[in-house]
């Protein structure tokens, strides 16, 4: 125990004597997490339509003053012809063309019926997609009014009509930063989890003083827990810095309190550490280090249910989700902060967040070698 | 004192995959003496040292440190060696004092053996003044003495000096043996890689190896008389032209 308490003392003193890591590791969440939720949105806005309007009728220019006013929509182009807004599409200058024919008002108002032509631009798929999607609920909206205006419904519609209304539970108003926060704070304790504990021990081994260490009597779990009691310090502060933030800036308060989320943290660090300090015995230079958690992050951050919902990715690509510790975190945030989980929501994903961290540190122990 | 083996070696061997980095070594190291283990580059003096160090693992042969075998006893054998290596390798973003408090502490020392250690090495190497400073603000000499300091901090049986005045100017080279003398003279057993043939004079005995093999091992003295040569260097060059291995 004495050693261990000359070894930690070692590990804070040059963790604090270097200023830079320590910037980087108190700026790194502060500026993410204030600037990028702004950023990294889900909602498509700004999406550029082209109308090729070859009615010019009233009819025809409230649809696309309503189209206009919903707000997602910017009207770069109005043209004649559907060739002319094709070649908007070409020149990147618009996602979506909407074609009204000639006889659009006339056959609206005689047939009670119209036909509208929607082209969109699948290399930005999403936007492509969701795009037409709330085209054409608007003009289904348009359509609505339109025979309201027109035709005197009957009280009893001889066709069945089903009206669905919706509302959002857990996340009322659909606030995309609920999730994404603290979906960003998971991903920074990981990085200062895995990658500082990983760089730092190569590190010792590049500049050759872990030799110095491995020729004396020290225990190398000795050697290993003070690597990792001053990182798992460094992520709880991180995490409280981010939950500070998450509340003055964005106003969230994880309903399910606190100490769930902290509980969880608390574990979760410690098998991120694990996997920090597993590259560490296998990469020999920090390059190496680097290279590794730079792959894994990869892995981790697009197969971890932030970006894109796992249940709809392909089944095997939900089983390499279930080796991701990410993954179980960011469930862990979203059950608590936005449904009020506590401790006994989560026991599942603590108890393999458990295991993980038991997997991860002994496989590093194991691997650890005093003698080459 | 030239009785009690201290360090007793028996066609200890090293490869890697093809290559035979020490090829069966067998010599004893006395009780005591300041061992010197010479060799041209890349002929496996320090694949040599950090078997015994129980840094690495012998491919075949029998080696005992200090009365613990370098296969099972690694870890008390370290409990009895001090090692300085090749590469400065003290923590230079801790300051003197600092990096001796964690080696006293590693060691099991007591606070007051460290700090009254402490005080009187920061006496003997006139570093009072850089007790504070970051080792890594040091010019290389000093840093020398002060790994050399370190390395014998918690007193053990045995120190292993690879290579320790290298790249270090003559004045320091001489008060850097000084400490080697005063800690021979106090009982510590020196093992010591050299490649100035001026400090192989200054050793009790010499071994020279060539190609992974020790292929000499007697007094300087007697050396000189077998190879017919005036001085030390004359020897080594007759020895190390032998090696067909380039140097690393």
């Amino acid at each position: 125990m004495r050693t261990l308490k000359f070894l930690l003392q070692k590990e804070f003193r040059q963790i604090f004597r270097d200023p830079a890591i320590l910037r980087i590791i108190f700026m790194m969440p502060v500026i993410q997490l204030i600037i990028l939720p702004w950023a990294a949105d889900y909602e498509i806005k700004n999406i550029k339509l082209a109308v090729t309007d070859k009615d010019h009728s009233s009819y025809s220019q409230k649809l696309i003053s309503k189209i206009t006013s919903s707000g997602y929509f910017q009207l770069t182009a109005y043209e004649n012809s559907y060739h002319a807004s094709l070649e908007k599409i070409e020149d990147d200058e618009a996602d979506l063309i909407l074609e009204i024919p000639a006889s659009f008002e006339k056959q609206l108002v005689k047939e009670d019926e119209a036909t509208l032509y929607l082209a969109g631009n699948a290399i930005n798929g999403v936007k492509g997609n969701l795009g037409s999607a709330y085209l054409r609920s608007i003009i289904q909206d348009f359509n609505r009014e339109v025979r309201l205006e027109w035709i005197q419904l009957p009280k009893f519609s001889p066709q069945t009509q089903i009206e669905v209304t919706s509302s959002n539970w857990f996340n009322a108003l659909m606030n995309y930063k609920y999730f994404m926060v603290p979906g960003i704070l998971v991903l920074l304790l990981t990085m200062v989890g895995a990658n500082l504990t990983a760089i730092n021990i190569v590190k010792e081994k590049e500049i050759g003083t872990i030799e110095q260490i491995n020729v004396t009597p020290v225990q190398k779990v000795h050697f290993i827990i003070a690597k990792l009691v001053p990182f798992w310090i460094l992520g709880l502060i991180v995490l409280t810095l981010g939950l500070l933030i998450s509340r003055l800036f964005y106003g969230i308060l994880p309903a399910g309190g606190f100490l769930t989320i902290y509980v969880f943290a608390a574990v979760y660090l410690l098998a991120v550490l694990g996997l920090g300090l597993l590259i560490s015995t296998y990469a020999a230079t920090q390059q190496q280090a680097m290279l590794i958690s730079f792959f894994l992050m990869m892995i981790f951050v697009l197969l971890g249910g932030l970006y894109t919902s796992i249940d709809s990715m392909p089944v095997w690509a939900q089983w390499i989700t279930r080796f991701n510790p990410v993954s179980y975190f960011i469930e862990v945030m979203r059950m608590v902060v936005l449904k009020g989980s506590g401790l006994s929501d989560i026991k599942q994903q603590l108890g393999t967040m458990f295991i993980f961290a038991v997997v991860l540190n002994s496989w590093a122990v194991i691997n650890y070698r005093k003698r080459s | 004192m030239l009785n009690e083996k201290i360090i007793t070696v028996d066609h200890l061997t090293k490869r890697f995959a093809a290559f035979t980095a020490v090829d069966a070594i067998t010599f004893d190291v006395y009780k005591g003496e300041i061992f010197g283990f010479l060799g041209a580059n890349g002929a496996g003096k320090t694949t040599a040292m950090r078997m015994l160090c129980g840094l690495s693992m012998p491919t075949s042969g029998k080696a005992t440190v200090a009365g613990f075998d370098v296969y099972t006893q690694n870890e008390q054998i370290k409990k009895n060696i001090g090692y300085m290596s090749q590469k400065f390798s003290l923590y230079e973003d801790l300051t003197v004092k600092e990096n001796m408090q964690l080696y006293g502490g590693i060691y099991g020392k007591s606070n007051q053996f460290i700090k009254d250690k402490t005080a009187f090495i920061l006496e003997q190497l006139h570093l009072k003044d850089e007790a504070n400073k970051l080792v890594g603000s040091l010019p290389l000499g000093w840093k020398q003495k002060l790994a050399f300091s370190v390395a014998i901090f918690h007193e053990p049986e045995i120190v292993f000096l690879d290579e320790p005045t290298g790249g270090v100017d003559p004045v320091t080279r001489r008060e850097f043996w000084m400490m080697i003398y005063e800690a021979a003279a106090n009982g510590i057993t020196i093992f010591v890689t050299t490649h100035y043939m001026d400090e192989a004079e200054y050793c009790n005995r010499v071994s020279i190896m060539v190609d992974g093999k020790v292929e000499a091992l007697d007094t300087p003295a007697m050396l000189k008389q077998q190879y017919q040569s005036p001085t030390m260097d004359d020897v080594f060059l007759k020895l190390a032209r032998k090696a067909t291995r380039s140097g690393d």
